[in-house]
């Protein structure tokens, strides 16, 4: 195999030009193949023989993923940054500028740096498959699209639509792609060289395609100055209140296409160029990066230390109870991994409640046009269940979603042990009960694992999945392959009190409560999370977990850990008035018609809170936030979580922490250890022993050690 | 031995089948294709079947839909199945499923086969029903025609009568008789009062009630959850409370005035599937299946359907005994499809009759003597109701099952269907 990625075959004075790079799954722009694609583009440029190019991927299911990001994480300052992407800029430029006509042949994801250099492209023919996606997702990892993206796309499909794709960072397939203007043309895979060849003749011939004229709504917001003006203004806004000023990209690439289409591309490249050069070695892209990293990293990860075995696949599903819970994680596991589910719950009412709202997550996909109607129809028809345990012997792996009462759940188990085969997964949902107590009555313990969801299944993308001493590894690899295949990130944790996700919420929901004892206000509680960066407040959040369910978890943790945990005052008698939260229509705020509305006043009444607070301002952010950090630090320190990164992307998908700050961890490394400890020690001072600094975070700041290596 | 089938012995290792409910009630929404689906995939769970284990399916409906015209196919295409099992669909009318069965047991038993699907759904509910002619072939121009001036030209000639729809008739098309007006021939030619047909009606209806009452007949029963409203878990024709005075108020349907078929003493319009599995003996046993009957043999004939339509059985019953090579007496559970009561006398009536065996079969001995303690113990269509699909499945299992219940060898199924057919096999326990 040669080492250069593209090969390049003329035909009748077409260049067949096909990318390939060496040793990768994926193509990406590199520096050497900038450094290939400059001298084809010199070739074609000085060859009389070639009157046109077409440029084809080598690789199955990936045109362009985009620029090399290793190269991207590597620059260290501005400046590198700058010439890195005016060297692109450069390079872009030389594709749209060729007199040569290219067309690109796009099969599988085109993303990035990748549609950029197809942007460029005289014409785009694309295939109409599943793995060919387009976008430009630069913003997901904080930085813009500074190949000339945020110009040629919104001369190409106009600047309403090129917003819309550029600020929310999103991948359209094929069909979306094809209709928003963004290619030409849209192929089977099997014809797509054909017709870029011919396309590329005809290129040749002096041809120049018709491109579709805009409605009359886009004509009159992209045509004009004062609909662009307008464009601009309203982006401006839904940027301003969906980053909440923490994330610079969206707001620098909306700059750099209102700068390029008020004062021409030129302009506009510098304007890119520069915004790129300060967001890329800005921290909120190192955190996102990482982030992205970590997610990639935990993707390939088995969940168990080398050598792993393989995991087992699960065909058949068996889920017991088909309760909220139980009936999440039965729809999603149909629409994401194709397994068939088997209910089975104590009546047929349950049985058929569960099965409705499994159904209603597949409804939900077709809705939004995921799935197609016949796709719909095969996904519904591996919902099933019943009272008794008929089609349990089939289950490679069961779930358990019932009540969170350790005798019912040993009552499952034993129940389950007689029906299921002895290679069959028993998996319990539990959020506060140790698996290995759970374990105790099983016949084969070595089989049982914890698979902790979060709620709504179908939204929260996180999995812990919990392993005791005795859980085999194949179970653990199984449990782990099995929730990615449900699309969820999977972190392995510990069989602690809490697991991780709830052992270091509960301190942080514990002290709004103490807060709202105290007379803070809900509104001010949450806003103050809110300004951090988290996407809703404490208070909300306790809403939508439901407060019978925290004051369980509370409970457990306060067992496990004493006064540090205990729970908010008032919660109990929160509770005890049937105050759950949403599920119930009334928490801290009311509901109503499944809409949140205004804070309930007679909680106040209920905590039996002052009229007002003397906590100062900043103290109530760093009371909830370091609350938080904390407990991060000692349950890393008891060994919860296997290392910072599952840590902080547990707390990223689980809780919603800020991922601009990258996670309680990797917020912690960032502004030292010694830092943390005087912070906690004032708070401590001040508002009780509960902030007294975790022992590994006076180790840390003794040692000047981070939780991350550094490199 | 005479007639048995040659080749590997079939077993019966599992069923199951939806509720039967009256059409246009509780299952009125659900298309049959979505019953047949339903009834299978109870029925792999039930029978903790691997889906790459069944080489093919034969399911059936009787009036198909045009959207799906080979329903057996769009049932081996549930996911739980590999997505090159093939699939028939066949239709003997309301002997269909049996059919199916059938023709499964023939592939299993010549080693074409060694696992099978058979069955069948219908939705009375939800009847395809046409345009007429004139407006079909409108529509069918129209999209050919290419000029404006054509199109005016054929929708002038459009009258608004061309909209009557075109309903299905459950008539037999040779003779243009419904199955109600045979029913009340045959009554009147055999001789079938109404008190009788009455009775036969009521017993149908107890014995059925009775068999949900104790879990024989309902163990058969995957409950359906329908998009709206409550599970449905029980077939919802069968009758608890009626009584002979209520039966006999009600008036005939198909002669008003000397007539005695009722909506009381016939089978009524039904929405259900039903699947049973069927597997070669020693395929059973590599599975570990233990199965629940055997196939010991079956008979198909036919007679003028301007003679008694509904007359079938009679004459294939006598050839799948012979081909079983036992005599009636052996038989200890006797399951006969009951489109109408007075088609269900009728037969029984030729069973009994030596002149009839006589005269219509060329034998000396009639055919055998009904014993009623063995004869529809848990009711029939009449009361369970019949989905023209699903019936001859749903009999084969209720059979089935009450065979291994009762520990009995030998059981026969008859069934009666359009076009002057009959269908009847013989199962066997051991």
């Amino acid at each position: 195999m040669s080492d250069r990625a593209l090969t390049v075959d003329i035909v009748d004075g077409i260049a067949k030009v096909v990318l390939d790079l060496p040793g990768a799954a994926v193509n990406t722009i590199n520096r050497s193949v900038r450094d290939e694609l400059d001298a084809l583009l010199d070739q074609l440029a000085s060859d009389d023989g070639i009157q046109a190019a077409v440029l084809l991927s080598g690789k199955p299911g990936s045109f362009i993923a985009g620029a090399d990001i290793d190269e991207f994480v590597a620059l260290r300052s501005r400046d590198a940054a700058y010439q890195l992407v005016r060297d692109g800029q450069r390079l872009v430029n030389r594709i749209a500028e060729s007199r040569t006509p290219v067309v690109a042949a796009i099969h599988g994801v085109c993303l990035g740096g990748g549609f950029e250099a197809a942007l460029a492209c005289a014409y785009r023919v694309a295939t109409e498959d599943r793995s060919t996606k387009i976008g430009l997702p630069e913003v997901q990892i904080g930085i813009l699209p500074a190949a000339g993206g945020c110009q040629r796309l919104p001369r190409l499909v106009g600047v309403s639509a090129a917003l819309d794709m550029i600020l929310a960072g999103k991948q359209l397939p094929a069909k979306r792609a094809f209709r928003a203007g963004m290619v030409d043309e849209l192929v089977h895979p099997a014809v797509l060289e054909r017709v870029a060849m011919e396309a590329a003749r005809k290129l040749a011939g002096g041809w120049r395609p018709k491109r579709r004229s805009r409605s009359l709504r886009g004509a009159m917001i992209d045509g004009t100055s004062v609909g662009r003006r307008v464009a601009y203004s309203v982006s401006r806004k839904a940027v301003a209140k969906k980053t909440g000023g923490h994330y610079p990209a969206p707001l620098a690439a909306l700059h750099a296409v209102e700068h390029g289409m008020t004062y021409g591309m030129e302009k506009g490249l510098e304007v890119e160029a520069s915004y790129f050069a300060e967001l890329a070695v800005g921290d909120v892209s190192r955190r996102l990066v990482e982030i992205f990293f970590a997610t990639t990293a935990l993707k390939k990860d088995p969940g168990v230390p080398a050598p792993s075995p393989d995991p087992r696949p699960v065909r058949n599903l068996g889920i017991v109870g088909s309760g909220f819970m139980g009936a999440g994680i039965g729809g999603v596991a149909v629409t994401h991994a194709g397994v068939d589910v088997r209910f089975q719950d104590t009546d047929l009412e349950r049985v058929g409640a569960g099965l409705a709202n499994a159904q209603g997550i597949v409804q939900e996909r077709l809705k939004r046009r995921r799935i197609t109607k016949h796709d719909a129809r095969r996904l519904l028809s591996l919902l099933s269940g019943g009272t008794d345990w008929q089609g349990f012997g089939r289950a490679d792996l069961v779930v358990e979603a019932v009540f969170e009462d350790l005798a019912v759940k040993h009552d499952v188990v034993r129940q389950l042990e007689a029906c299921v085969r002895d290679d069959c997964i028993i998996a319990s949902n539990t959020s506060t009960i140790p698996i290995r107590s759970i374990a105790e009555v099983a016949t084969h313990p070595g089989r049982l694992v914890g698979m902790h969801f979060f709620s709504p299944v179908h939204k929260m993308p996180l999995l812990e999945v919990i392993v005791t001493e005795t859980t085999e590894p194949w179970v653990t690899v199984s449990a782990v392959a099995f929730g990615r295949k449900m699309g969820k990130t999977v972190i392995v944790v510990g069989d602690h009190p809490g697991f991780w996700v709830n052992r270091i919420l509960a301190p942080y929901l514990n002290e709004a409560g103490r807060l709202l004892a105290e007379g803070e206000s809900v509104e001010s509680i949450d806003r103050a999370m809110t300004k951090w960066g988290f996407p809703v407040g404490p208070i909300t959040l306790l809403d939508e977990v439901g407060l019978d369910v925290a004051h369980k978890a509370s409970h457990v943790l306060q067992q496990a850990f004493g006064d540090r945990l205990s729970p908010m005052p008032g919660l109990t008698r929160m509770t005890s008035e049937g105050r759950l939260g949403r599920k119930t229509g009334r928490g801290f705020y009311r509901y109503e018609g499944g809409k949140k509305r205004a804070v309930d006043l007679a909680i106040y009444e209920i905590i039996n809170a002052p009229s007002e607070s003397t906590v100062p301002k900043e103290d109530v952010t760093r009371r909830l936030v370091y609350a938080m950090l904390n407990e991060s630090a000692r349950a890393v320190d008891e060994g919860v979580v296997r290392s910072p990164r599952d840590g902080d992307i547990g707390a990223v998908f689980g809780i919603g922490f800020p991922p601009f700050r990258g996670g309680p961890l990797r917020y912690l490394d960032a502004h030292g250890a010694a830092a943390a400890v005087e912070t906690l020690r004032t708070l401590a001072e001040k508002y009780g022993d509960r902030f007294e600094p975790a022992p590994r975070l006076l180790r840390m700041a003794e040692d000047d050690a981070p939780f991350y290596p550094t490199t | 031995m005479v007639g048995t089938s040659v080749g590997r012995r079939v077993a019966v290792v599992g069923g199951c089948r939806t509720p039967f409910c009256k059409a246009g009630t509780a299952l009125k929404d659900v298309a049959a294709v979505d019953l047949a689906r339903q009834a299978v995939v109870e029925l792999v769970h039930r029978a903790n079947l691997d889906g790459t284990d069944v080489d093919e399916m034969y399911v059936v409906q009787v009036v198909p839909s045009v959207l799906a015209p080979n329903l057996a196919r769009e049932v081996s295409l549930l996911p739980q199945f590999p997505t090159h099992i093939p699939a028939a669909s066949v239709n003997r009318a309301c002997a269909s499923a049996n059919s199916a069965i059938a023709i499964g047991n023939d592939q299993i038993a010549a080693g074409r086969a060694n696992v099978v699907i058979a069955g069948g759904a219908e939705s009375l509910s939800d009847i395809p029903v046409l345009h007429s002619r004139r407006f079909a072939d409108l529509l069918v121009a129209l999209s050919r025609a290419k000029t404006l001036g054509q199109r005016l030209r054929l929708v002038s000639g459009f009258r608004p009568r061309d909209l009557t729809p075109v309903a299905p008739a459950i008539a037999e098309p040779s003779t243009g008789e419904t199955m109600g007006q045979s029913a009340e021939k045959m009554a009147k030619m055999n001789g079938i009062a109404r008190e009788e047909q009455d009775k036969f009606a009521l017993r149908s209806h107890r014995l059925a009630h009775a068999g949900a009452e104790d879990g024989r007949l309902t163990a058969e029963i995957a409950p359906v959850f329908p998009a709206r409203g409550e599970p449905v878990t029980r077939d919802n024709g069968v009758r608890s409370d009626s009584t002979l005075e209520q039966m006999a108020k009600l008036r005939p349907v198909f002669d008003r005035k000397y007539g005695s078929v009722t909506a009381g003493n016939a089978s009524p319009l039904t929405d259900g599937g039903a699947a049973v599995l069927l597997m070669g003996e020693d395929t059973a046993a590599a599975l570990g299946y233990e199965p629940i009957a055997f196939i010991r043999s079956y008979a198909v004939a036919a007679l003028d359907p301007g003679d008694q339509l509904l007359m079938g059985p009679a004459f294939a019953v006598p050839v799948a005994l012979d081909r079983a090579g036992i005599p009636w007496s052996e038989l200890g559970l006797v399951e006969m499809h009951e489109a109408f009561a007075s088609q269900v006398l009728s037969n029984i009536q030729a069973f009994e009759s030596r002149a009839w065996a006589e005269e219509r079969l060329g034998r000396s001995e009639p055919v055998g003597e009904v014993d009623w303690n063995t004869l529809n113990v848990m009711g029939g269509s009449i009361a369970i109701g019949h989905p023209f699909g699903a019936t001859g499945a749903r009999i084969t299992l209720t059979l089935a099952n009450e065979m291994r219940r009762r520990d009995v060898q030998f059981g026969l199924i008859s069934v009666c269907a359009q076009g002057g057919m009959g269908f009847a096999m013989v199962l066997e326990r051991r």
